[in-house]
């Protein structure tokens, strides 16, 4: 393994976070929106809402993956390796933070929002600045949680031909004849990523704990 | 698109052969996990400083490598290191180490937070550690990990869809093979992804039936 292959796994390491952040950022919005219909019980749309998460959180990514990579061109929408993989992520990762907001939000106590009723602010300010910001501090761990599986499952991208981490690695292990090697600096790159996400989570847990002591 | 149902519906054999080998994966990796989880807890908990981190380390560092890469060193990196195995021993042995981390740091969680009366009661009664462990500890801890442990089951069913690409006969595989020899891609895949929702919703179904259970028992 030459210096210029070390390199072409970092090259990876730069598609593998690139790919994971835009999972992340479109998908906290998106699973935000789909636990908020589902808490306001919107007709019809909160049972779809309802049946894509049941459905998707049984879905294994490479499935999910293999199904929008070869299905959706066969329907008429063009898609390149990029974008399937952007979508798939985005679909997985919503779905499972959606859970993570409800959770807060059916946890978040009534008599707060009650209150913000009674003195006559409107659904958006009282969402905004009533239920927002304690939300986001209860579903913090749990989001966060979510980002290191995500930076877990997308070896998976490789699959349709993404060139990431895994990818860079498993071309190298197959030019040297040798895959031990470009594997182990691939797992030398994974973990620190996903044990920093860990160790985040547990300093916000107990950060948390001890604001909650103190109160 | 029936007509791409219809070319499903007559490769079912092979779809349900798929079906039957990950659900024959997941539930060997499950039980195999949960034993060897129930030995690495207490190593984790170990008084031994040198036990201790050792099994601390594994589970962390487990907990933090993909499982695809996993995978891969396990099949195509341990060869080089004069251990060769076919593909489903390999993936077996994949599934069932990763998880075993999983598993561990699951009953380790629920071990903690158990009370110890009952324990020491037992101790008192004059239990030996393997009565001891088997009628005292073990019942209440699987019923208070039992939901997590579901989840769990649910990831390893998940995780062995991964198993595709050292071309294990599983599921995924089955779908990707009607897919490229008929050319029905939403067809085959949305079928696979049906049933590995059914299979979640069985776990599921299990877990709550447990919960209950758990609830009597009370």
């Amino acid at each position: 393994m030459t210096g210029g292959d070390i390199l072409s796994i970092f090259g990876g390491a730069l598609v593998t976070i690139s790919l994971s952040l835009a999972g992340i950022l479109i998908g906290l919005p998106i699973g935000l929106g789909l636990a908020l219909v589902r808490w306001a019980n919107v007709p019809f749309i909160a049972r779809v809402v309802t049946l894509y998460v049941s459905i998707l959180r049984a879905t294994p990514l490479v499935t999910l993956l293999l199904l929008l990579f070869f299905a959706l061109p066969n329907i008429g929408v063009p898609i390149n390796p990029i974008s399937a993989a952007i979508l798939a992520l985005v679909m997985n990762t919503s779905a499972f933070n959606c859970e993570v907001w409800r959770s807060a939000l059916m946890n978040f106590p009534k008599d707060q929002y009650e209150a913000a009723q009674s003195v006559g602010m409107r659904a958006g300010l009282r969402f905004r600045c009533i239920v927002l910001p304690q939300i986001v501090r209860v579903s913090l761990p749990g989001l966060v949680n979510e980002m290191s599986l995500l930076i877990k499952v997308t070896p998976v991208l490789a699959v349709v031909g993404v060139v990431d981490i895994t990818r860079a690695a498993v071309r190298i292990g197959a030019e040297t004849y040798e895959p031990l090697p470009p594997f182990l600096v691939a797992v030398a790159l994974y973990a620190p990523i996903v044990f920093a996400l860990v160790s985040l989570q547990r300093w916000i847990e107990r950060r948390q704990a001890a604001a909650e002591a103190a109160a | 698109m029936i007509h791409d149902f219809g070319i499903v519906w007559s490769e079912r054999a092979l779809l349900l052969s798929g079906l039957a080998n990950t659900a024959i994966l997941s539930t060997l990796a499950a039980v195999a996990a949960l034993m060897l989880g129930f030995v690495m807890t207490p190593a984790v908990m170990s008084k031994h400083r040198i036990i201790s981190g050792a099994a601390r380390l594994f589970v962390d560092g487990m907990r933090c490598v993909p499982f695809l890469l996993f995978a891969y060193i396990v099949y195509y990196g341990l060869p080089s290191l004069g251990l060769r195995l076919d593909n489903w021993s390999s993936g077996l042995a994949a599934l069932t180490i990763y998880n075993t981390a999983y598993m561990a740091e699951i009953l380790r969680g629920a071990w903690v937070t158990q009370p110890r009366e009952p324990i020491e009661a037992g101790i008192a009664f004059g239990f030996s550690e393997l009565r001891l462990f088997r009628r005292i500890i073990l019942p209440p801890l699987l019923l208070a990990a039992g939901p997590v442990i579901g989840n769990q089951v649910i990831q390893i069913i998940k995780d062995s869809a991964f198993l595709t690409i050292i071309a294990l006969p599983e599921l995924t595989h089955a779908a990707s093979s009607i897919q490229s020899r008929h050319y029905v891609p939403f067809a085959a895949f949305i079928t696979a992804v049906l049933l590995y929702w059914g299979l979640c919703l069985v776990i599921e179904a299990g877990v709550s039936s447990v919960g209950r259970l758990a609830d009597a028992r009370r």
